[in-house]
């Protein structure tokens, strides 16, 4: 594994995993921790403490990665400020790691052995902030090659030759894409990076932007080359001020090593870069919505044609590509095109990086060739559902994309296979749902997500889906009719055929696949007013099992409503009446002492 | 309109018109420079929309479309404190539903409200890509995640704690 590269020479290398997930998790006062540690020891000149982004294992934030000088690397998870010390100590001064806090190595070896990293490949080793970093680890070679040795046309064929597709989730095919806009006349031509990663449950593009911001720099660099483009804006949500601060830090170090500017590399290529924030609409994601909002508009989709390519930004010639699909281009065309192609199937070449999250024991960012089974995913690489019910579903694309069942794990993941399922491939959120799961809730969700989001523009994606919701969300209080699901599937049919953008066109899909899979959980809350996975709030009740219930008043105490009373020490109960059926008591209650129907 | 008048004269337009000239008084740069705008006020004031369509030449209602399509641009003050409570898919499977309950009892306010008190502000958003630490929240611009009800409330009663022993500004 290529993580080896980076020993120190002679000398210890402890990494902390600052990218915005351990951060959150508590990551920089582990890092603050440690340096001061470091230095009080006096051993400043033996150990070098470095920051890096997201090394992947999410699960087990923070993160700290120690390389002895001989010997194995480790890594110890869930670090606590409090446990410097000891880790200082006894494995650094001692020799002797504390076995205890470290992640076993059958669980890393589970872990990577399935995975590729090739978009990841810098991610959780080099310090995002250092270019240096970057640049030792082949950072804007390709650049290099492509500027000294190869024409545009070269470049754009061999990027189409690796058979890269765009890992948006459109799964266009990248070199084509970068040949209508090259073939464009015009003297300004733009190139976008579309990093408004919107939705939930994903956040690829996020850790890449915060761990390896070089290496999208150097992407949007190529294409702008090979498209015969100036200047390029990476669009990136505003509720990304990491990623946003990293790529600024990037940025400025490219400029003043003349990578990004007029005559780099002493070539005849100028190109600028700079960023956008979204101000928050997730339908700027789709290109032509995106595109109004650098304007300085309402971001809302237009008609294509003509497509950005012909008449983009300000009217220009334009080629957008998301974060992951530029992350991909300087490895490809450092290694060629046939090792790009090599791995993935007939259709899906390549690897793709994925969120994992949801009910799931190893959640993090992981990369895999195209191909892999969903089982491989949830099971090999992801340890398994997180809380011991039995694995029910993935649901793949977010709200624009559907929900595939545990039956179907064996799907291989490439775009054409995914598509066959109802689902959608997307830009990379994989969330996996366990028993607790109700998926007339799921699809409620994400009905909600869109409806909220849509902008108004086309009356199905705006009051269709509006409809659908209320349909929803009768079912799940109770109120369901019969003729309901066959009323949702013919809304279903109109929004997908009369919405213009991407947004309506794919907003039922949660609604269409939870309905084809799991059909009966729709009927038992219509006919039988049940709620299988005890779920919808209307179709439950708490209550405490006297038995268990110690009279602690803990959940007594955190009762929204005052619906729970009880003497000190006795068995409490619940008011049925008062009770919302928030479930907070259940959450509270350590002793498992309530139940619900 | 007397409360718009008021605002007018309260607003620092040398603040606004330098924004804007930063800016260089495009159209294509109204986004940042409302972005601007809300981090030096803390929202927008509506009198900073129609010096800003003055500046550029463009309708104030057309700025106004603007400001009120993105959900970041805030039209009222924001409390003392941000809480952005995170509805993403894996929050949503993990029990966003009941952090936001323990949250709106803590604070006073629900979601898309500010508390009486004016300290905190509370507002939905559709995630924020922390799905490992599902369910999380955002504090004034620092997440919190692997969140359960008594770890929030403790959290959001410790931010009231420090403030109240911090001496008044």
């Amino acid at each position: 594994m290529s993580w080896e590269r980076d020993k120190g020479n002679g000398s210890w290398v402890v990494k902390v995993g600052l990218a915005s997930c351990g951060i959150a998790a508590g990551g920089q006062r582990v890092y603050d921790a440690l340096k001061a540690g470091i230095i009080a020891r006096g051993l400043k000149d033996n150990v070098e403490v470095r920051r890096t982004g997201c090394m992947g294992m999410c699960y087990s934030e923070v993160l700290v990665e120690v390389f002895p000088p001989l010997g194995r690397r480790v890594f110890y998870r869930n670090v606590t400020p409090e446990q410097i010390q000891r880790i200082i100590e006894e494995h650094i001064i001692g020799g002797n790691p504390v076995t205890e806090w470290i992640i076993p190595a059958d669980e890393i070896d589970n872990l990577l052995s399935k995975q590729r990293r090739i978009v990841l490949r810098n991610c959780g080793i080099i310090d995002p902030e250092s270019i240096d970093d970057c640049l030792a680890s082949d950072g804007y070679k390709a650049l290099d090659k492509v500027l000294h040795s190869m024409s545009p046309q070269v470049v754009i064929d061999e990027v189409t030759r690796s058979g890269l597709r765009g890992r948006g989730g459109a799964g266009f095919p990248t070199g084509i894409k970068w040949g209508f806009a090259r073939k464009s006349p015009g003297s300004q031509k733009y190139v976008i990076c579309n990093a408004d990663e919107g939705d939930p449950g994903a956040f690829m593009d996020r850790s890449v932007l915060e761990s390896d911001p070089h290496t999208v720099i150097e992407g949007m660099l190529i294409a702008g080359y090979a498209i015969g483009a100036s200047e390029g804006y990476i669009y990136v949500r505003a509720e990304y001020p990491l990623a946003i601060h990293r790529l600024e830090i990037a940025l400025d170090q490219a400029r003043e090593r003349g990578l990004i500017g007029e005559s780099i590399l002493d070539c005849d290529f100028d190109f600028n870069i700079s960023i956008r924030q979204g101000a928050g609409a997730f339908v700027c994601g789709e290109e032509t919505a995106l595109m109004a909002s650098i304007e300085g508009k309402r971001g809302m989709p237009n008609f294509r044609p003509p497509f950005p390519a012909q008449s983009g930004l300000w009217g220009k010639p334009t080629n957008i590509n998301n974060v992951e699909t530029l992350a991909n281009v300087s490895w490809i065309i450092l290694n060629g095109a046939n090792a790009y192609n090599a791995l993935g199937t007939e259709k899906s070449k390549g690897t793709k990086v994925f969120a994992l999250a949801g009910k799931i024991a190893h959640g993090g960012l992981i990369e895999v060739p195209m191909g892999i089974s969903l089982k491989e995913i949830v099971f090999d690489i992801g340890g398994g559902t997180s809380e011991g019910l039995d694995f029910k579903a993935v649901q793949m694309g977010g709200p624009s994309g559907g929900v595939i069942p545990a039956s179907m794990a064996d799907t291989p993941v490439d775009y054409d296979s995914i598509t066959k399922t109802g689902a959608i491939m997307g830009s990379g959120g994989l969330i996996v749902m366990d028993e607790s799961a109700c998926m007339v809730d799921v699809a409620k969700f994400f009905l909600n997500f869109t409806q909220d989001e849509s902008c108004g523009k086309c009356t199905f994606c705006r009051i269709g889906t509006l409809r659908m919701r209320e349909v929803l969300d009768r079912i799940t209080k109770g109120e369901g009719k019969e003729e309901d699901i066959e009323h949702l599937e013919e809304l279903a049919q109109g929004v997908k055929k009369a919405s213009l953008c991407g947004l309506g066109q794919t907003a039922p899909n949660p609604v269409l696949t939870t309905l084809r899979y799991f059909r009966d959980e729709y009927e038992a809350h219509i006919q039988e007013k049940i709620c299988p996975a005890k779920k919808c709030e209307a179709l439950i009740t708490y209550e405490i099992i006297p038995e268990k219930c110690p009279g602690c008043g803990l959940c007594a105490k955190y009762c929204p409503v005052e619906a729970i009373s009880g003497e000190k020490k006795k068995p409490h109960l619940i008011d049925p009446d008062r009770c919302i059926r928030c479930g907070l008591c259940m959450s509270v209650c350590r002793l498992g002492a309530i139940s619900v129907h | 309109m007397a409360t718009k008048a008021k605002d007018r004269e309260e607003l620092s337009f040398t603040v606004i018109d330098a924004i804007a000239h930063k800016h260089n008084v495009q159209p294509g740069a109204v986004i940042p420079a409302l972005q601007e705008i809300q981090d030096a006020y803390g929202y927008i004031p509506p009198a900073a929309i129609e010096r800003i369509a003055e500046n550029i030449g463009v309708p104030a209602s057309e700025i106004y479309g603007i400001v009120t399509f993105y959900s970041q641009f805030r039209m009222e003050p924001a409390g003392e404190n941000l809480i952005k409570v995170c509805h993403g898919t894996a929050c949503h499977l993990n029990g966003a539903e009941r952090i936001a309950q323990v949250i709106a009892q803590a604070t006073g306010a629900e979601e898309g409200e500010t508390s009486r008190d004016g300290k905190f502000t509370v507002e939905r958003v559709a995630c924020l890509g922390c799905c490992s630490l599902a369910p999380c929240t955002m504090i004034n611009n620092e997440v919190h995640g692997r969140l359960t009800p008594e770890s929030i409330n403790k959290t959001v009663s410790q931010v009231q704690e420090v403030q109240e022993l911090a001496p008044t500004k």
